[in-house]
């Protein structure tokens, strides 16, 4: 068996706190917050890892003798001016939260106007990469319920025949959602059940 | 209530995973559905492999403390049997998180994958990445790895944003394959309109046992799909007892 303490600990940890939310004991109440405390502080060193070792590839780009990356430096400057600047003023102070409005945000704003024609032009392309009735029904509901988001339409709603319509057609995705959502959320039992059971082990140890 | 039929579901899910798994030798072997996504996915990764392209496996930014991070398990399962199937590559696969914990686990999947395979001078660490902490930096960071890194397929298999579109068009402009899941809603709308191969819904947890990652994820997805049946069964009789309430105009139960 691979990693047999590992697999222990992660069968044990997981049981403790699977038990926790269904058998109302303090005892086991009390060892379930104590668990997901470390678990809090294991995912706050993971991240730290994982920043520099996001910082270590980039300065190993930076510094590889053929096709360096010329956006590395770029990388690594903002990262070591928000690094300073945060042990400086701290996270929640009023300075770096300019920093964050005035730098981040607007970035971010840029993406996500990206992302608004990146979206509009894969909707345009659906019907050339796959001519299927799902997709037609796909951009059919996408432009019905644009309009009836965008609220132009609102007056009509108030006729007694068409309040209905409306009130089916705001149903419907609740209806496809909750169907989608009642499998992702059997995916999930399993997916953690055979973490449970040993059978699945996303760690070598 | 709710408590009692939470554990009965995990008592019942238990089971049934159980007792598939012990039964297995002796059931007659049923083969899975057709799901013509997984079929373009076995064809790209056997090219990729061929031409000495590489694999990108993008695994979400799920914390490990959500319930969306039963996704991260399954793309972490599906990075696992990915990196088996291309180590031999000349450019071996790369996976990227939007997640520190994530990063530090796709890092253990390779180095686990690269042991298996006696090839452990060849594990490189850095093929684990980061690409970002927050969900624009982790789509901004894995944009240049689709471009840069002669990527010749993509495996989207995580919590993701609607972002992720942005990811699928990279790839889109590099002609490189995608395959795409996600359990938020928001992103399975935006991946079925940019994704090559969209999955929806449960399909992705299905993605280890279509990647013959192992019999135990068979038997999960026929736990699963037995309790799916249940549950349909459940809302099916409750809508007609409600249904039937409502016309005589007295409550049944």
């Amino acid at each position: 068996m691979r990693a047999p303490l590992a697999a222990a600990i992660a069968i044990a940890v997981g049981s403790i706190v699977l038990a926790g939310y269904f058998f109302p004991l303090q005892l086991l109440k009390d060892v379930q917050a104590l668990l997901i405390g470390w678990g809090v502080i294991l995912t706050g060193v993971a991240a730290l890892v994982g920043i520099f070792n996001l910082v270590g590839v980039h300065w190993r780009k930076m510094s590889a003798p053929t096709e360096s990356d010329v956006y590395s430096p770029l990388l690594i400057l903002a990262f070591l001016v928000t690094f300073v600047a945060g042990l400086i003023l701290t996270p929640a102070g009023a300075q770096f939260q300019k920093v964050v409005t005035f730098i981040q945000a607007p970035v971010e704003m840029s993406m996500l106007a990206l992302l608004a024609i990146s979206l509009a032009y894969a909707c345009l392309r659906l019907l050339q990469r796959r001519k299927t009735t799902l997709s037609l029904v796909f951009l059919i509901s996408a432009l019905v319920f644009l309009i009836i988001g965008s609220g132009y339409l609102s007056a009509l709603y108030q006729i007694a025949g068409l309040s209905d319509l409306y009130g089916l057609l705001t149903r419907l995705p609740l209806a496809g959602s909750r169907g989608i959502l009642i499998g992702i959320g059997l995916g999930s039992l399993t997916a953690g059940l055979r973490i449970l059971m040993g059978f699945d082990r996303p760690y070598s140890g | 209530m709710m408590l009692s039929i939470g554990f009965g579901l995990v008592a019942l899910c238990t089971g049934l995973m159980l007792f598939f798994t012990l039964t297995r030798s002796r059931r007659a072997r049923v083969g899975l559905r057709v799901i013509p996504a997984f079929t373009r996915l076995g064809k790209a990764i056997g090219l990729a492999v061929e031409e000495g392209k590489r694999l990108h496996v993008t695994i979400g930014k799920a914390s490990i403390l959500d319930t969306s991070f039963a996704t991260a398990l399954s793309g972490l399962s599906a990075l696992s049997r990915v990196a088996q199937i291309s180590i031999i590559s000349d450019r071996p696969p790369l996976a990227t998180s939007g997640e520190g914990a994530l990063a530090v686990l796709s890092q253990d999947t390779l180095r686990a994958a690269y042991r298996a395979a006696n090839v452990m001078e060849q594990y490189d660490p850095d093929r684990g990445r980061l690409a970002g902490a927050t969900p624009f930096a982790y789509i901004a960071g894995a944009i240049p790895i689709i471009r840069d890194e002669n990527v010749a397929a993509n495996l989207l298999v995580g919590n993701f944003g609607g972002e992720v579109a942005l990811l699928c068009e990279a790839a889109d402009n590099e002609k490189s394959f995608t395959l795409a899941a996600s359990d938020s809603l928001e992103a399975q709308a935006v991946l079925y309109a940019s994704a090559e191969q969209p999955l929806i819904g449960e399909e992705l947890f299905a993605i280890p046992a279509y990647l013959q990652a192992g019999a135990i994820y068979q038997d999960s997805l026929r736990a699963q799909d037995v309790i799916r049946w249940l549950v349909v069964g459940v809302l099916v009789v409750g809508v007609l007892l409600n249904l039937i309430s409502g016309l005589l105009g007295a409550p049944l139960l």
